[in-house]
């Protein structure tokens, strides 16, 4: 205990250390300003991938020409008369993409179908973490396994397979974006009013009647947003595609063939030390300009079809 | 006479019934399936993997001779790396969060500014390795080296890293706030006492799982160029580095050429999924222990 | 509690209060809280008109009234707390001790330092019992560890919480029952010592018990605070406060002594909420 016996008096204590607040003051005035800086990071990161890409595509297509770039069906930079056309990649892209949503799309609304409406709150719960730890996996791993697992596996379905081709990437990347479909079309099935389902059991519809004709139509639009923004997923994946499909840039529609994606036909440019300034160089980011676009194009889409989604309740 | 016909529907309900049961069966084979593949993955990762762990693997040097080789250098990388990536996507992501949570009026910059932050969450992770490879490594001239990796990186997982810190933030009940404003306190003293102490464990959580995201990612690393050659320990920001997924990424590549590579990548993936393993864990274990009381 | 009243001869009422108007008069205590004409508005919505009212030193003051007439938005008004909605807009005049409080040279701060205020529902921090006490002394600047530990102290023994928690002062507040967490609330308002406490329906969320608790904690505390209190509890009105004003819409339809209104109220409306006919 203190010596004296005077007893304290706080707001006098208080109002002695006023002084020293007014430093502290013009600090609580700073922060905000400081806060906003902080938060304009994000807004600089958005603007520096635009300048990069948008500054050196230009660049790209000052030495190949628009028309080429989107209509050339011959990929061959390194050959003594380069060739640019962007279709074998977007085909590559495509392929892979369509293969894993062909995988992903009925296997993750299966899922989401019946975490939502069949399943007991207690096995919901079990499942779910799993098909977390399904989506944490990183996709490095997921390549090692198509690589090494999956391809050669498949070579004894189909005997003409070659070591890279874009099927088994293709298959996996689909198992990867399992988890997200089904997580987020889960989430949609599930903010379904509980009364619409009610009103249907109520006239003896069997589970199955109320998910297809009440639930699924009621959620639509949340389901679709989930593929969309799977397919948004597939076409930025990198490392699957770069490891098991390989760098062979076919204009094919044959699935046992390698076939290059966009994506790593960055990672094959960057690791090769193409020369700053070649058009090699330039065509980088002419190929990553064109997968953003994709890919914002697909996420808005998403977002403004989940929108409309959340209107509907 | 009758509408409906009892025994015809019955018949129907017995067949409706029969097709709900086969429905219900298939979206269960859906639902396991994933699960399933999983557990195959894990089974050959380890199978093939785990007679390669041994001390000399955890702590040596990369060697091209598989029976040497050793990934204490990819270790060192990632931990250098969560060195960079920690403190800078902690900072920008709660600050950014206390921003618009907490700072900034609902409004058009709001808006604008939480709409951006949505949209980076989907742009593919190799385009921030171009932003980085053309922004840190090369306009900034740092070379490949773990800080301008870890800026790279830190990039990529700020988006979500923001959200995770505004939910967070958000699920501090306002009563708490205007028990300290009663109390005379200014809005930062209240922020830094009560609000974000509050929001603590849901940030934490959020944090690590994001960093799980950039320990496992690989696509930004290879763009910035880490190299696949043999290079000394990491000791600072400031040095080369490689990272696990790269040593992983390295040896699946050339498996084609030396079969035990692939081994040498089963034992590196299980060292990663390991590390997952524990940082995932001590995220739910702090979501846990610090449920809401409030 | 209505049937009670009517019991008694209307001629005996009004005698009494005839005697009580008498004395307020010989002691009428000084005015801390002064409002002219206060009018307030959220966005468009008009929640508070033309309110005049003289808030006592030493004195309960309660406000009653339907819910959604403005008793909390005007006790908000009080320590500027109302402010942290964005949409609001006040006009008219507020002294406090003589002072307006929408002065520019006067900090939200400073006054809510004076102005303490207890909440509805318990709300105490997710600290231990005494840094919740701590924390309002220690944001003002004091750290002095023995000065904190005789304010904890003090405030809890004030609260008549002493008891209760000196053996587990480091225990986290959560662990306490309702009617402790209000008074613990209350403690830590009264640990930064201010003038005019003002409570948002202090006793809604506890138990009969705990709610006697608090009234009487009130009781005491008024030798030493204005107290302004919130309450949809007549009895509560009846029991504790000094003045009662009555909310209607925004509008303070009758303020008087508490034993007027309720025995005597001038305006229809008054009488018909205090007898539970609406509202
Ligand atoms: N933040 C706000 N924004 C807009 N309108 C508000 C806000 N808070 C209160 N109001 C409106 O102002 C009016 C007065 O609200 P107030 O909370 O003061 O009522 P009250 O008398 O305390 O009611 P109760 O007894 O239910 O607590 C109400 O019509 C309410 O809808
Ligand atoms: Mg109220």
């Amino acid at each position: 205990m203190r010596t004296n016996n005077e007893p304290v008096h706080v707001q006098e204590l208080i109002s002695k250390k006023k002084q020293s607040k007014n430093l502290f003051l013009k600090f609580e005035k700073a922060i905000p300003i400081i806060l906003f800086l902080i938060a304009s990071v994000s807004v600089f990161t958005t603007i520096g991938i635009i300048y990069t890409l948008f500054s050196e595509t230009i660049e790209f297509f000052k030495q190949v020409s628009v028309v080429e770039f989107f209509t050339g069906t011959v990929l061959k930079p390194l050959s003594q008369d380069p060739k640019f056309g962007v279709l074998p990649l977007i085909m590559g892209t495509l392929t892979s993409t369509v293969i894993a949503m062909l995988v992903a799309a009925p296997i993750g609304l299966m899922t989401a179908i019946y975490l939502s409406e069949f399943a007991s709150e207690r096995i919901r719960k079990t499942f779910k973490p799993l098909l977390e730890i399904l989506a944490g996996i990183p996709t490095i791993v997921y390549g090692f396994f198509a690589f090494t697992f999956v391809t050669p596996l498949l070579k004894h379905v189909i005997p003409g397979l070659e070591t890279t081709n874009i099927l088994s990437p293709g298959i996996v990347m689909g198992i990867m974006i399992i988890p997200m479909i089904a997580s987020l079309s889960e989430d949609a099935m599930s903010s379904v009013p509980n009364a619409m389902r009610e009103g249907a059991l109520a006239l003896g519809a069997t589970k199955l009647e109320v998910a297809t004709r009440v639930v699924i139509p009621a959620a639509f639009s949340g389901i679709v947003a989930s593929f969309v923004l799977a397919i948004s997923r597939a076409i930025g994946e990198t490392m699957i595609v770069t490891i098991a499909s390989g760098s062979s840039k076919n204009f094919t529609f044959d699935l046992t063939q390698s076939m290059q994606t966009m994506t790593a036909y960055i990672v094959e440019v960057t690791g090769g030390d193409a020369p700053a300034g070649s058009t090699i160089y330039y065509s980088l980011y002419a190929v990553a300009m064109t997968l953003f676009v994709f890919t914002l194009l697909m996420n808005l889409f998403a977002r403004y079809v989940a929108r409309k989604f959340k209107e509907e309740y | 006479m009758k509408y409906v016909d009892a025994v015809q529907v019955q018949k129907r309900m017995n067949f409706r019934l029969i097709v709900n049961t086969i429905a219900k069966i298939i979206f269960f084979l859906s639902t396991v399936f994933g699960l399933v593949v999983l557990g195959i993955l894990i089974y050959r990762v380890f199978s093939d993997g785990i007679g390669w762990i041994n001390m000399d693997f955890l702590t040596g040097k990369l060697s091209t001779d598989p029976e040497k080789a050793g990934i204490l250098g990819a270790i060192l990388g990632t931990l250098w790396l969560m060195v960079v990536v920690a403190p800078v996507t902690m900072f920008f992501g709660v600050g950014t969060a206390i921003y618009l949570e907490l700072y900034a009026k609902k409004g058009k910059l709001r808006s604008f500014i939480q709409t951006n932050i949505a949209n980076l969450a989907g742009v593919p992770s190799i385009v921030y390795g171009i932003l980085g490879m053309t922004v840190f490594v090369r306009a900034l001239d740092m070379g490949n080296i773990v800080l301008a990796g870890g800026l790279t990186m830190s990039l990529l997982i700020l988006p979500i890293t923001i959200v995770a810190s505004q939910e967070a933030i958000r699920a501090v009940p306002n009563h708490l706030g205007e028990a300290s404003y009663g109390l005379g306190a200014t809005k930062w003293q209240t922020i830094k006492n009560i609000i974000l102490p509050a929001a603590l464990p849901g940030i934490l959580t959020g944090a690590i799982l994001s960093l799980s995201r950039a320990i496992g990612e690989t696509a930004p690393l290879v763009v910035i160029g880490i190299p696949a050659l043999l290079i000394p320990f990491p000791g600072s920001i400031f040095d080369k580095f490689t990272v696990l997924p790269m040593q992983i990424y390295y040896w699946t590549l050339d498996s084609s050429l030396v079969e035990e590579y692939a081994y040498l990548a089963s034992a590196t993936i299980i060292i990663l999924l390991l590390v997952l393993l524990l940082l995932n864990t001590t995220a739910i274990i702090i979501r846990n222990k610090f449920q809401k009381r409030y | 509690m209505a049937g009670a009243m009517t019991a008694i001869p209307q001629a005996e009422v009004k005698k009494r209060a005839n005697i009580e108007v008498l004395r307020t008069l010989e002691q009428e205590k000084e005015v801390v809280f002064d409002t002219q004409n206060l009018n307030l508005w959220y966005g468009e919505k008009h929640a508070l008109r033309d309110i005049n009212l003289d808030i006592h030193e030493e004195e309960v003051t309660a406000i009653i009234g339907p819910s959604g007439c403005g008793k909390s938005t005007y006790l908000k008004t009080l320590n500027r707390m109302v402010e942290l909605v964005p949409s609001v807009r006040t006009t008219g005049v507020i002294q406090y001790k003589g002072k307006s409080i929408f002065d520019k040279s006067l900090r939200v701060e400073e006054l809510r330092t004076q102005v303490g205020m207890v909440f509805q529902k318990p709300n105490p921090f997710p600290k231990s019992i005494y840094e919740n006490i701590a924390y309002g002394p220690k944001i003002h600047g004091i750290r002095n560890k023995m000065i904190l530990d005789e304010i904890v102290e003090k405030s809890l023994r004030g609260a008549y919480i002493w008891d209760e928690v000196k053996d587990r002062l480091h225990d986290n507040a959560y662990g306490l029952s309702g009617g402790q967490q209000q008074r613990l609330c209350i403690a830590r308002c009264l640990a930064i010592e201010p003038d005019v406490i003002l409570m948002d329906e202090p006793t809604s969320a506890l138990d009969p018990k705990s709610t006697l608790k608090v009234e009487e904690l009130i009781r005491e505390l008024k030798k030493d605070y204005a107290i302004v209190i919130v309450t949809h509890n007549m009895q509560q009105a009846s029991r504790i406060s000094d003045r009662t004003a009555f909310f209607l819409d925004g509008e303070v339809v009758e303020y008087d002594r508490t034993d007027v209104i309720f025995n005597e109220p001038t305006d229809q409306r008054t009488e018909d909420y205090i007898n539970g006919r609406f509202g």
